[in-house]
């Protein structure tokens, strides 16, 4: 289920201008890496390049390579739709389909990719994903009732699940839990530790304690100013990082001396 | 999952290839369609300019004085084309600017009405009165006209004739109807009102909060927060606003058409019998049922002038409109994450946003904030979140009821 | 304290930062002696409503100019004058619309009747009993074009509005120079004077037809060049109105971008277009001129939109006092009658807007 993710020289743009510079970065299948580093710095951005989210916006490109267990996601001729069915990914700010019950929304991606599903594998599905999320117990008796219904933390945990339930190698999270209250953090911070044993998880976050309970490597992005690219600076356990990094400016960061 | 296992089971470099072979028609057809809708738009507005003027060509270059269809009838005794269109288009801005001086005071007027001095619960509401008057049909307030407004400025305009004749306006022999050019006005104005209202009461709304709070914390009563905060904001857009409106009156057919009794002449003059300027519209409403072989073709090409008139008027509006959002553009720029400021900024345009969704008059602003969204995208600010500010945080505060709290 | 007199008479306690005021009902006051005064005055020169309320305004303003110049200072005075005026201006708008619509419903309610929808006109027949010519007086002729009119007319505004739209919002980049010149375009065409699309059609129709073209569909081809700017932007307006982030959880998804669009985007926004739609279809089944000059007119009964001259609503009512027959109150009645069925449709048609956007509206519990 779970895949290696391999950035190799990667350079992002968005039309002329360098978001990201020169990022090269290994994820092991089945750990948990977390982007850090101040705003702006580019770790968002790189996260979207590994399922081409980042082509949504116009003028947007890479130089370089992001293999998936070797395969190159930027090769020749490859549709971002393929990568994204692979590749999943969970946004800053819940976003559950407004025109769709709780149970739609877990079978959206693969209802919306026109798989043939019969009722009671959607059921099952259903049940797995949402059992897979922690929201099982919450939402089983309102699987009719729109998505939008839920709190924000079970919102975010229910756009979790309907991740999941297209069976993604890798998930991607863009400071999943930024938009939700301690109590619905910590639930989403449970849901990561067990999502690692099925997926690669890679999640950005500006709580740098968050990083630091949740992951098992951790990646430090800085930015040397405005307007110029951001860069990676050092990329280790995450033991290591917050303990004993090797740069200064990581040091700085991870003790709340700037950003 | 079968896919899945193709990428998977693959070496490096061959799964890129053999994923191509999936294509996707269905996104190329949708995508194919929307290019030739996209693509038609300029098919059709060619048509319309193109066909216009195969018809119009040969009454316009015909000798007028000479040719038997165009000498007699509709088209007699002009000398050729320019001197027949000349006092019509006369006629038409002159009905048109009348109009409008009538209508603007009162459209500001309402538009401040309902955005700063009606209770707040009540501006929708009102909003959708003024609507209500935009949307009855033309000929319907040709009727009136007829039925109401004629006898009813009667003796408004006896009185004027009589004791202000010696004003050029107000001279000649006074109309014995009531259909002159001043009653048509008067009809055109109560159609362009709501169009002026509408514009005008948006740009009102979008006023920043900041602006006019500190004016009022400055001590300034409420009419003078609006001259120092309200208009200097919104003159460009109250401006594009009028001219829309004047394109409106421009174009309008049937009230002038069934109220005015008209001439083919240039007067100045308000209120006489037989001595009101025709406008273009009206001219071939009434004419081309009755006209035949070149004289249609006249006709036609009389039309073809009120076209480029009114799409003049209509760019300049534009221009002004497009030309404002730059001013926010850099405010938006200003704000070093896009994501949250988007909240912020988005209160003062919750409640415009909410009216929007019922009033197409208000396209156009829809259209400056869609291109500031997009322009964001370009934006030298690099962060992903800086391009669906506009879009989202618009949408988010549009349907957020609590930011109606926001509202003083 | 030179206002004690006026402070002692409020009822509440004294406070010193109510001084200099004129009092809390100054307002009121002030209006029932301004209508007091102007009915003095009516009582002169003749009664006539409109100037009752013209006249109760101008007292109204003065007054409450001169009395707060007096007891306040200049710039409260212009503050209750500008107020005052900007109240005048709302109920000036009123007084038109209410006058409109009382016009056509008194007007128009005495010929209204199951007969007048039911039945074309013109249709001459000699009545059994007393053997006089009788002609009818229905209106089904013009209710059955105008339906057939802007219904051909919404059937190629939508799904082309709808479609620009979509490539607009979803496919162009901003800076591509079809998605610039479309855009141009769209605005040019909202500005088209409907006369000129009448003659669009008629200029079409005559060239490739022959010159007795006049017919339902060219009529319906010069609403759609109406329409479809108006389409086109309020469903624009609408889907940018769906949040960046929807598209991008479906993106995320592996789910294609014309899945996205017909099955999220879309019934997202599904609210706002059909509300849209209705309302350009309310703006151009009031439409006169262009029927005028694509359809001509006809009392008799057509519902082949294809060929020969169809009758309308508006048109109804345009050439029943134009052009009125030999009866000619009865073309009259039949233009009011007319007019007021075209109103209470459009008002039908802007209240189901309403209840669309009402009903479909995104639901959140936010």
């Amino acid at each position: 289920m779970s895949k290696s993710v391999n950035v190799k020289d990667l350079d992002v743009y968005y039309g002329d201008f360098l978001a990201v510079h020169d990022v090269s970065i290994d994820i092991a299948p089945k750990s948990v890496t977390a982007f850090i580093g101040p705003s702006g710095c580019g770790k968002s951005t790189l996260l979207r390049t590994l399922n081409r989210m980042h082509e949504v916006i116009p003028g947007a490109h890479v130089k370089g390579q992001v293999l998936v267990d070797g395969d190159d996601l930027y090769g020749a001729g490859v549709d971002p739709v393929t990568v994204r069915r692979q590749i999943g990914m969970v946004f800053q700010r819940p976003n559950p389909f407004p025109t769709m019950s709780i149970k739609e929304n877990v079978l959206a991606g693969v209802r919306l990719n026109n798989k043939r599903i019969s009722r009671s594998a959607a059921d099952d599905l259903v049940e797995k994903s949402l059992l897979a999320a922690n929201l099982w117990n919450e939402v089983k008796d309102r699987l009719e009732k729109p998505g939008q219904g839920l709190s924000g933390g079970q919102q975010q945990r229910l756009c979790i699940a309907r991740a999941i339930a297209v069976e993604p190698q890798v998930l991607l999270m863009d400071e999943p839990c930024s938009a939700l209250d301690p109590i619905s953090t910590l639930a989403v911070e449970d849901l990561i530790n067990e999502l690692k044993d099925s997926f690669t998880v890679v999640i950005v976050t500006h709580n740098m304690q968050q990083a630091a309970r949740v992951s098992d490597k951790t990646a430090f992005f800085n930015i040397a100013g405005t307007g110029k690219p951001g860069k990676l600076i050092e990329y280790a356990e995450t033991t290591t990082i917050f303990n004993n990094p090797m740069q200064k400016s990581t040091e700085d960061y991870v003790s709340g001396r700037f950003g | 999952m079968k896919r899945k296992r193709d990428v998977s089971t693959s070496s490096a470099v061959v799964p890129a290839r053999r994923v191509t072979a999936r294509a996707r028609p269905a996104d190329r057809v949708f995508k194919f369609l929307s290019t030739s809708a996209a693509v038609s738009i300029m098919v059709i507005l060619a048509g319309v300019a193109l066909f216009l003027i195969i018809r119009a060509l040969p009454a316009i270059g015909a000798n007028w004085t000479t040719n038997p269809d165009l000498k007699t009838g509709v088209t007699g005794g002009f000398s050729g084309f320019w001197s027949y269109v000349g006092p019509l288009a006369f006629g038409t801005v002159w009905a048109s600017v009348l109009a409008l001086l009538m209508a603007t005071p009162v459209a500001i007027g309402i538009a401040l009405f309902i955005s700063h001095y009606s209770p707040r619960k009540m501006a929708n509401f009102l909003g959708y009165i003024i609507d209500l008057l935009a949307a009855v049909p033309s000929v319907v307030y040709g009727l009136w006209g007829i039925m109401v407004m004629r006898p009813f400025l009667l003796p408004l305009q006896e009185w004027l004739n009589a004791y202000l004749g010696w004003i050029p306006f107000f001279s000649g022999s006074v109309t014995s109807t009531g259909s002159s050019i001043l009653t048509g006005a008067v009809v055109l104005a109560v159609m362009v009102l709501p169009i002026i209202t509408s514009i005008s009461r948006e740009i009102f709304l979008q006023t920043p909060k900041l602006h006019e709070e500190a004016a009022l914390a400055l001590g300034s009563t409420r009419w003078e927060m609006i001259r120092l905060a309200v208009f200097p904001y919104g003159r460009s857009g109250v401006v594009s606003a009028i001219l829309l409106g004047l394109g409106r009156a421009l174009g309008e057919t049937m009230a002038v058409a069934m109220i005015i009794s008209p001439a083919i002449v240039v007067s100045f003059r308000l209120i006489t019998e037989g001595e009101n300027p025709q406008t273009i519209a009206s001219n071939i409403a009434l004419n081309f049922p009755i006209a035949t072989g070149l004289q249609r073709d006249a006709l036609i090409g009389t039309g073809l002038v009120l076209f480029v008139i009114s799409l003049a008027v209509n760019m300049v509006a534009r221009l002004i409109v497009n030309a404002k959002p730059r001013r926010k553009k850099v405010r938006d720029a200003g704000n070093p994450r896009g994501s949250d400021p988007g909240r912020g900024d988005g209160v003062s345009a919750a409640d415009a946003e909410d009216d929007e969704m019922l009033s197409p008059l208000a396209a156009h602003r829809q259209e400056r904030l869609g291109d500031d969204g997009y322009d964001g995208a370009d934006g030298a600010d690099g962060d992903v979140a800086a391009a669906r500010t506009a879009v989202s945080a618009g949408f988010g505060a549009g349907l957020d009821k609590r930011a109606e709290g926001d509202q003083p | 304290m030179t206002t004690a007199t006026e402070s002692a008479r409020l009822p509440a306690v004294r406070n010193r930062l109510t001084t200099g005021q004129l009092p809390k009902r100054s307002t009121l006051y002030t209006v029932i002696g301004g209508f007091i005064l102007a009915a003095a005055l009516q009582g002169l020169i003749g009664f006539n409503w409109f100037g009752l309320l013209v006249f109760t305004g101008v007292f109204y303003l003065i007054a409450i100019y001169s009395l707060s110049l007096m007891k306040e200072n200049r710039r409260k005075a212009l503050d209750r004058l500008v107020s005052g005026l900007v109240c005048t201006a709302f109920i000036l708008a009123l007084a038109p619309l209410v006058s409109t619509l009382w016009t056509v419903v008194s007007k128009g309610l005495g010929i209204l009747s199951w007969e007048f929808i039911s039945t074309s006109g013109g249709a001459a027949h000699i009545d059994p009993d007393t053997l006089e010519l009788v002609s009818s007086s229905g209106a089904l002729q013009a209710i059955v074009g105008t339906l057939q009119i802007t219904g051909l007319a919404t059937l190629f505004s939508v799904p082309i509005g709808l479609l620009t739209a979509i490539y607009l919002v979803e496919y162009a980049h901003p800076t591509f120079w079809l998605r610039r010149t479309v855009n141009f375009l769209v605005d040019v065409m909202t500005g088209i004077p409907s006369i000129v699309a009448g003659l669009f059609a008629f200029s079409l129709f005559t060239l490739l037809l022959g010159p007795k073209a006049f017919s339902g569909l060219s009529a319906a081809v010069a609403l759609s060049v109406l329409m479809i700017p108006t389409v086109v932007r309020s469903c624009e307006e609408m889907l940018r109105l769906v949040p960046a982030d929807l598209r991008e959880a479906s993106y995320a998804l592996g789910v294609t971008k014309y899945v996205t669009i017909t099955r999220i985007v879309i019934p997202t926004a599904i609210a706002g277009i059909a509300t849209g739609i209705t309302l350009a279809i309310a703006r151009v089944i009031g439409e006169t001129a262009p029927i005028f000059m694509a359809a001509s007119f006809t009392d008799s009964f057509n519902a082949n939109p294809l060929s020969g001259p169809m009758q309308t609503l508006p048109v109804m009512a345009y050439t029943g006092y134009k052009f009125p027959g030999q009866d000619i109150d009865l073309s009259n009645n039949q233009a009011w009658g007319a007019a007021l069925l075209l109103v209470l449709l459009v008002v039908v048609l802007n209240l189901m807007a309403r209840i669309i956007a009402m009903i479909f509206a995104p639901k959140t519990s936010r």
